[in-house]
């Protein structure tokens, strides 16, 4: 917001808002859902590489998920260019505690309340960052997963998912997550999750990253795609019984 | 070291590349009441000695909680230390705000550190004449800190610092070593003899000292009259009886009833500045 600081009476200024021109009114190129589960030695974050420009799938090679600090990861559905700012934020942030050099580091749980921070201030200024933001990271064997939202709603819990997630990816992750899965198992239940997301989603693509989190740090896997079937039943004829609708 | 050209500003330098205004200001330290810490690898002690301006009075707070896992003590201008001990809870409760996580002991006394020597480089602001002990945790157990008004910060394992600290600081050096083992009871103790030999001679009472505890499991606090007494009796001695404590260095000073050496210490403290506890 440009100010213009106007001198007063008793030797103090105030401050007048001259236009309202940059503020963040709609997201312009948005990433889709992020899902995250915990497992056994840590934390498992899925998302795909789809930037889409409204309705079109513009971009397909955007990392949504990217790794913070030692101890932490961060997946981001909504507004590419905020996600970077974040990650720029992030990034000084990170390096402040790095030269601090005394034994002492930001975990994740740190980080998620500092994003929390973050995202609340700013829509408490009508300037949101228009992102759903996943932290996900272990520290000393424990692991934490988070969720901000753009208004600022936070929470921890088992499994988090993002913007279409939400409705597609939680039923599936209530109904088959348990404490301790293996690493193919918990890789397994986020393939289901994206699977159905690809088939639903619009601005889905089918590529696609898993990145793990645990103790000894951060991999993010290369992109690959997931094999679908499109000769189920329901595909054949998607509108028979409900003709005129979509 | 008193009355020379160059000690009028902070901001001047003597030829011998001495800043006296901030030696000054140490000194001003060396005449508060003394104050003790130490610390073993999961807890760390404060005590203080607990003096009064007059019968009349009561005793000035020189012991601060700072937060949960962080405590300060202090000798010197306690009006100084006051304000310093607000400033690290304002950093340590912010910290907690933003980061939902202790603020690390080690960063804030470097905080402190840096507020302190802003004041030995500007002419219109004076150094803080207060010495501080800071005991706290981090990630990686319990420290003790000395912040001085020069701005310099050290770690130490047992520090003593105030009038008649010097005895305080005998005592320490001989233990210190074992400290970093220690258990809470042995650490508590030992901090309550540290204080005793400040007294040189006046018998001990709870009512005499403060003394505050924190570890990794347990969050700062004071302990009441009742249970530092508890320690005293098991190593100050009646009068009537004379024998060995357990300790070997607790001899008895005679049936020091009334005492023969003066009262505290005010009297023998003629320049002390009223201000200055």
């Amino acid at each position: 917001m440009t100010t213009l600081t106007v001198p007063i009476d008793n030797g103090d200024s105030v401050k007048i808002a001259e236009e309202e021109s940059q503020r963040t009114l709609y997201p312009y190129v948005t990433g889709t859902s992020i899902v995250a589960i915990k497992y056994k030695d840590g934390v498992l974050m899925a998302s795909d590489m789809g930037g889409s420009y409204g309705s079109t799938l513009r971009y397909k090679n955007i990392e949504r998920v990217k790794a913070i600090g030692k101890h932490s990861l961060l997946g981001a559905s909504g507004e590419i260019s905020d996600f970077q700012e974040i990650l720029r934020y992030l990034d000084e942030l990170t390096l402040n505690d790095n030269m601090w050099d005394d034994g002492n580091s930001l975990g994740p749980k740190e980080i998620h309340n500092y994003l929390t921070r973050v995202m609340y201030n700013r829509r408490n200024k009508f300037n949101p960052l228009w992102n759903t933001l996943v932290l996900g990271g272990v520290k000393n064997g424990k692991s934490y997963l988070g969720m901000v939202s753009m208004i600022g709603v936070s929470f921890e819990d088992d499994h988090v998912a993002t913007g279409f997630g939400n409705h597609l990816a939680r039923p599936i992750l209530r109904d088959e997550w348990h404490a301790d899965l293996s690493f193919e198992d918990g890789v397994k239940l986020l393939e289901k999750c994206m699977r159905v997301l690809l088939y639903r989603d619009r601005s889905a693509i089918n590529k696609l990253q898993i990145a793990k989190i645990t103790e000894e740090g951060v991999t993010v896997s290369q992109p690959y795609s997931l094999k679908t079937f499109w000769e189920f039943s329901s595909f054949h004829n998607p509108t028979a019984g409900a003709e005129g609708s979509w | 070291m008193f009355r020379n050209q160059y000690d009028t500003d902070v901001t001047t330098w003597s030829p011998t590349g001495r800043l006296f205004q901030v030696e000054y200001a140490m000194e001003a330290v060396k005449q508060g009441s003394a104050a003790i810490g130490l610390r073993s690898r999961s807890h760390v002690v404060l005590a203080c000695v607990n003096k009064a301006q007059s019968e009349l009075s009561s005793h000035q707070r020189k012991i601060f909680k700072v937060d949960d896992h962080i405590g300060v003590a202090i000798a010197g201008l306690t009006a100084d230390g006051r304000v310093l001990s607000r400033y690290m809870r304002s950093e340590s409760i912010n910290h907690s705000f933003t980061y939902e996580s202790p603020l690390p002991v080690g960063r804030l006394v470097v905080h402190l550190a840096d507020k302190a020597q802003v004041c030995t480089q500007r002419s219109w602001k004076r150094p803080y004449g207060v010495g501080l002990l800071v005991g706290g945790l981090d990630e990686s157990g319990a420290h003790l800190y000395y912040n001085c008004p020069s701005g310099n910060y050290f770690e130490y394992q047992a520090f003593a610092i105030g009038s008649r600290s010097q005895a305080a600081k005998t005592y320490l050096e001989r233990r210190f070593e074992s400290f970093q083992e220690s258990s809470r009871e042995d650490l508590i103790k030992d901090a309550i003899m540290a204080i005793r030999e400040t007294l040189q001679g006046e018998t001990l009472k709870s009512s005499l000292c403060t003394v505050s505890v924190l570890g990794v499991d347990e969050p700062f606090h004071f302990l009441d009259q009742e249970s530092i007494q508890k320690v005293i009796d098991t190593f100050e001695k009646v009068p009537e009886e004379e024998e060995d404590a357990g300790e070997g260095e607790a001899e008895p000073e005679a049936a020091t009833g009334a005492a023969g050496t003066g009262e505290q210490g005010g009297s023998g403290d003629q320049d002390v500045a009223p201000m200055e506890i």
